[in-house]
Parts: structure tokens; C-alpha cells; sequence
């Protein structure tokens, strides 16, 4: 369908234009505090409000588009870079006692629920944003790894790399050069699931503060300060939780878009 | 089958070793004595080398390793270094709170996805499929803690029908204490139904589209027979393998939620140890979590080789 191809990009690059948009203009400082403006509501100077110091609420969402889009950009990025040749290598070496340790490898690390991975790290390191990116990425290396395998070994068995190999090229170079090119379709559409899911866990992280830390904004902490004034002020939970969904619901839209354009006869498998 | 049992349970062995040293060994270059920590900076170093050796942290560290894989075969998780009370009777309390909690959200997610994804399969490509794909696609999407306020708003703030938070107790009453977990089991079972009823839908409809299926229709089967009779029944079989996997994002969602709705379970355990440095609490319920996940898809790939022979051999 390219109605969701249409509608994700559009969701998707609304949020990271508004993150672009906020290094250079914000409607207001998104830090300072103005008390007497404080729990305005939508509409009005404030496009979106204000939180309980008078912050300008659209302001805070940019940033903290920001924060998540960065996140997430550097977790995924993580996974990807380490994921990727594991997965290649393991392919390549099919049946290989390589192939085993990084297979086994991988079972385990998804046995740890990522949020338990990221409890430890940060029991250990200490919370903050950087400590979120590792404990995110660490459980997006498997997907990758995964994925790139499984895509990669039934490459392996085509002609036209049994060519590559008859003329004498490396399973390293076949790898970079033939397999690589050949899934990297499948790679950019579980990147944009990974890349939704990161923004749902940096969200969940930070909200119960093991993620970023004041003064860095971020949707999840705008959402911890919400809890226990969503009495009063509604919107103070109400937009930055819209802003997380519609954000997902892009990238989850792009992602199902792209792997139908790309090609239809992929299937991924969703996490 | 008993072969296949026995490779996998070495391998589910093997997980559980590495883990623990995984996790062993993660909190070990935790910066921080925890028994400097407990008597603060002003403490001598006597004081602190007197707890040290009370917590057990002067013996060498594959000793304590040793310690404590051996205490926790036995059931004896070790004891506490800030309540002073044993691990296991504190993970025991907390679990009666998670492990229910778990449970519930997984019924609930499995009541609402099953009709969900079925329905949504037999009118494929309708007005009806069209609206639960939509839904689960919005479902996808929600940060289960945000849903969790939005419930706690409407539910317990302006309805009245719920308490905002904390848990009733078991001796307060089954039905109570299945009140007080009844918005942190929704919050956390919708975003799993979600998935899960995508995932019935997608795998009925490759069942739906087998030689058999004809075959049923064929020899007279209505509809709706051949649908239940051959189409849910086979259809079930991967659903099976997400369920075990949607158990490890139970718990680890059920860590934020429970502090979400101020829940005594494990999730807020881990919390407290963390912030109070009580290390051996920390690693212990880690552990547990550990082991709950391996164990669940162990069983799983089990169930899976029973109803499933192909998968014996190739494994």
C-alpha cells in the first residue's frame, strides 16, 4: 500500500524536522520558567501550553524530538554496525564453529529483556542518556545479527555469488561486495521497526529516570513530571504521549510502506 | 523428541552458566563499595573493612561467585546488605504481586487478540480487517506507561471505578487484589495484543491459503467449520512462539508499570536496590528475570517440537 509509505514519511518527517527546526529556532526558550504563565493550556500564545514552570510546551517537544531521534539514531546505529558483519560472518561461515558462538551469542542476549539489560548497565554506570543508548543498542545487535544471517545463507546458495566464488574472490569480499548490496533492502526496513522501538524504550527509560537526565528534555521525562499532575493538567500528558505515538506510528507506517515498495515479497518478521 | 529435549535443556544449561557470569561479573566493576556506601563517607576504615567482611566481600571474587550460583540452586539467594533480610523471602513477597500481574496481562492480551486477529483474518481485506489492522498499528504505538496514566486518569481520577495506585494485599481478598492490578494488567497487555493479534492474523491467513483448507471446504465443510476445524488450530502454532517471547516483555514492562501504579513487586524491588547500591538484590532479581525468560522459551520450543516434528530434525 502506498498509502502508508505516504502517511509514515509524512509522520516521520514532521518530527525530524521539528528536531532540525529546534537547533536553530524555538518558539520559546525551551528551559526558561515563567510561573505566572504556568498550566496554560493549548491555544492561545502558548501554541501547546505550558507545563507547571510556565515552559513553553511546543518548545519542549522539539527538544525533545531531539533527544529521541538521537537516541535512537546512535542505538540503531550500534546495532546495525556490530549486528551486521556478525551476521555476514556467521553466514559466511555457515555451520562454523564461529557461526555457533555468534548464533548462541545472540539466544542469549535475547534472553535478557532489554530493559533488564539497561537496569544493570545503569546500576552499574550510573543512569543517563549515553548509558540508554548502549542498553538499547547491546539488544539490537541480535535483531541485526539475525536478520542479516538468515537473508545472507540463502543468498550463499545463489549463482550468481557461486560465480563471485569461482572467480576467486574472497568470502570476505563476496560479503561485502554481493551479500551486503543484496539485503540491504531488508536492513533499512527493520531499521525503521528498530528505530521505532528504541524511541518507545528511550522513551520508557528515561520516564522511570534511568535514561536522560535534567536539564537534557526528553518525551519520557516531560511525561514523569505529567504523573502526577495529569489531574489538573491533562496536556501535560496528553502531548508529549502524542507525540511518542504519532512519532512510532510513522516510522511503523514508513517501515511496512518501504518494505512493500522495496519489495513486495519480503516478509519481515515484526519484533 | 527426547533426544531434541535433552540438546535443548543442555543448551538452556549452558544460557543460565554464561548469564550469571554475564551478570556476575557486570555488577563486580560496579564502581562503589557497597559497604562504604551503606556507612557513608565519614566512616573509618576499620568500620568499613569489619562490614566488608560481615557482607562477605573479602573473599576472593570467584569464591563469591562460586557462593552465590551454589546458594541459589539451593533456593538461598543470600541476604540483603541493607534490609539484612533474605533475598529469597523478599523476591518470594514481590512475586506474589509480578507473577500474578504477569499472568493476568498475558490472559487478557490473549482474550483480546485471539478474537481480534481471527476476525480480522476471516474478513480479509474488509471494512473489519481494515479497522483491527488500524488498531493494532495504533496499539503498536502506545508506550504502555503513558496508557497506564491515561487509564488512571479516566478510570480511577474521574470514574472513580479504580484506585490510582498501590496493591490491596491477597488477604485483603482475591477479588480485591485482582481490582488493584486490573489498569496495570490492561496497560500492560495492550500493546502486546496488539502484536499478537497481528501476528494470529498474518499466520491464519497462510493457513487459509493451504491445499488442505480447500480440501476441508471440499468435502462439505461450511466456512465457518473449516475456519475453527483446521485454520485456528493450525494457526496457533507460531502464535505459541510469540506468546513465549511477549512473556519477557510482560516482565520487563511490568518493571516501569509497577512503578507507574506504586506496585510491591519485583520491578520496584529492583529500584530501590539499585538506588540504595544493595548489589546482591540487584543481581539476584536479574537472575531470576534471567532464568523465568530462558526457562519460558525453553518450554515453548518444547511445545513446539511436539506439535511440530519437522522442527526436531532440523534443530
Amino acid at each position: 500500500m502506498r498509502r502508508n509509505l505516504i502517511l509514515g514519511a509524512a509522520l516521520t518527517s514532521v518530527f525530524v524536522l521539528a528536531a532540525l527546526l529546534s537547533f536553530i529556532w524555538t518558539p520559546y526558550d525551551h528551559a526558561a520558567m515563567d510561573i505566572p504563565a504556568k498550566f496554560l493550556r493549548p491555544g492561545g500564545e502558548h501554541w501547546l501550553g505550558t507545563d507547571h514552570f510556565g515552559r513553553d510546551i511546543l518548545s519542549m517537544v522539539m527538544v525533545g524530538a531531539r533527544t529521541s531521534i538521537a537516541v535512537a539514531l546512535v542505538a540503531v546505529g550500534i546495532g546495525m554496525g556490530l549486528g551486521v558483519p556478525l551476521g555476514l560472518t556467521a553466514a559466511a561461515l555457515k555451520g562454523g564453529w564461529l557461526d555457533e558462538v555468534i548464533m548462541r551469542g545472540n539466544d542469549l542476549v535475547f534472553a535478557f529483556p532489554s530493559l533488564v539489560i539497561a537496569i544493570l548497565i545503569t546500576a552499574v554506570f550510573g543512569p543517563g542518556a549515553v548509558n540508554a543508548i548502549i542498553a538499547i543498542g547491546i539488544f539490537n545487535i541480535p535483531v541485526f545479527a539475525r536478520i542479516t544471517r538468515g537473508a545472507a545463507l540463502s543468498l550463499w546458495e545463489r549463482e550468481f555469488i557461486m560465480a563471485a566464488r569461482v572467480a576467486g574472490k574472497s568470502a570476505a569480499r563476496i560479503s561485502a561486495e554481493h551479500i551486503l548490496p543484496n539485503v540491504m533492502n531488508l536492513l533499512i526496513v527493520q531499521g525503521t521497526i528498530q528505530f521505532s522501538l528504541a524511541i518507545l524504550a528511550e522513551a520508557g527509560l528515561s520516564y522511570i529516570g534511568l535514561g536522560a537526565q535534567p536539564p537534557v528534555p526528553s518525551w519520557g521525562r516531560m511525561l514523569a513530571d505529567a504523573q502526577t499532575l495529569v489531574a489538573i493538567a491533562p496536556h501535560l500528558a496528553l502531548i508529549p504521549g502524542l507525540a511518542i505515538i504519532l512519532t512510532v506510528l510513522g516510522l511503523n507506517l514508513l517501515g511496512d510502506g518501504l518494505r512493500d515498495w522495496l519489495d513486495p515479497r519480503l516478509r519481515v518478521a515484526r519484533a | 523428541m527426547l533426544r531434541y529435549a535433552l540438546k535443548r535443556l543442555l543448551s538452556l544449561a549452558v544460557s543460565l552458566v554464561i548469564a550469571s557470569v554475564v551478570i556476575f561479573a557486570v555488577i563486580e566493576v560496579a564502581p562503589g563499595d557497597p559497604a562504604s556506601f551503606m556507612l557513608g563517607v565519614n566512616a573509618q576504615p576499620d568500620t568499613v573493612s569489619a562490614l566488608r567482611s560481615e557482607l562477605g566481600l573479602d573473599v576472593p571474587k570467584w569464591r563469591r561467585y562460586l557462593d552465590w550460583t551454589g546458594g541459589m540452586l539451593r533456593g538461598d539467594f543470600g541476604v540483603s546488605y541493607t534490609y539484612r533480610t533474605p533475598v529469597t523471602q523478599m523476591i518470594g513477597d514481590r512475586l506474589l504481586v509480578s507473577g500474578p500481574l504477569a499472568i493476568y496481562a498475558l490472559i487478557l492480551s490473549t482474550v483480546i487478540a485471539f478474537p481480534a486477529g481471527i476476525y480480522a483474518a476471516a474478513r480479509r481485506g474488509k471494512v473489519g480487517d481494515v479497522a483491527v489492522m488500524g488498531a493494532t498499528q495504533l496499539g503498536v504505538a502506545v508506550p504502555n506507561f503513558w496508557f497506564a496514566m491515561m487509564l488512571v486518569l479516566v478510570f480511577a481520577i474521574n470514574l472513580g471505578w479504580f484506585s490510582a495506585g498501590g496493591f490491596a494485599g491477597w488477604d485483603k481478598g482475591v477479588f480485591a487484589a485482582l481490582k488493584s492490578l486490573t489498569l496495570p494488567a490492561i496497560s500492560l497487555a495492550l500493546p502486546q495484543a496488539a502484536i499478537l493479534a497481528r501476528v494470529m492474523r498474518t499466520s491464519l491467513l497462510d493457513i487459509l491459503g493451504e491445499d488442505f483448507m480447500r480440501t476441508a471446504r471440499a468435502k462439505g465443510l461450511t466456512r465457518r467449520q473449516a475456519l475453527w476445524r483446521h485454520g485456528v488450530r493450525n494457526a496457533l502454532i507460531p502464535v505459541l512462539t510469540i506468546l513465549g517471547l511477549q512473556f519477557s516483555f510482560l516482565l520487563a514492562g511490568s518493571i516501569i508499570i509497577e512503578n507507574v501504579f506504586f506496585l510491591p513487586g519485583l520491578g520496584r524491588l529492583v529500584f530501590q536496590a539499585i538506588s540504595a547500591r544493595d548489589l546482591i538484590v540487584v543481581e539476584s532479581v536479574v537472575m531470576l528475570l534471567v532464568f523465568a525468560v530462558i526457562t519460558v522459551n525453553f518450554l515453548v520450543d518444547l511445545a513446539y517440537a511436539a506439535v511440530d516434528p519437522r522442527l526436531r530434525a532440523r534443530t
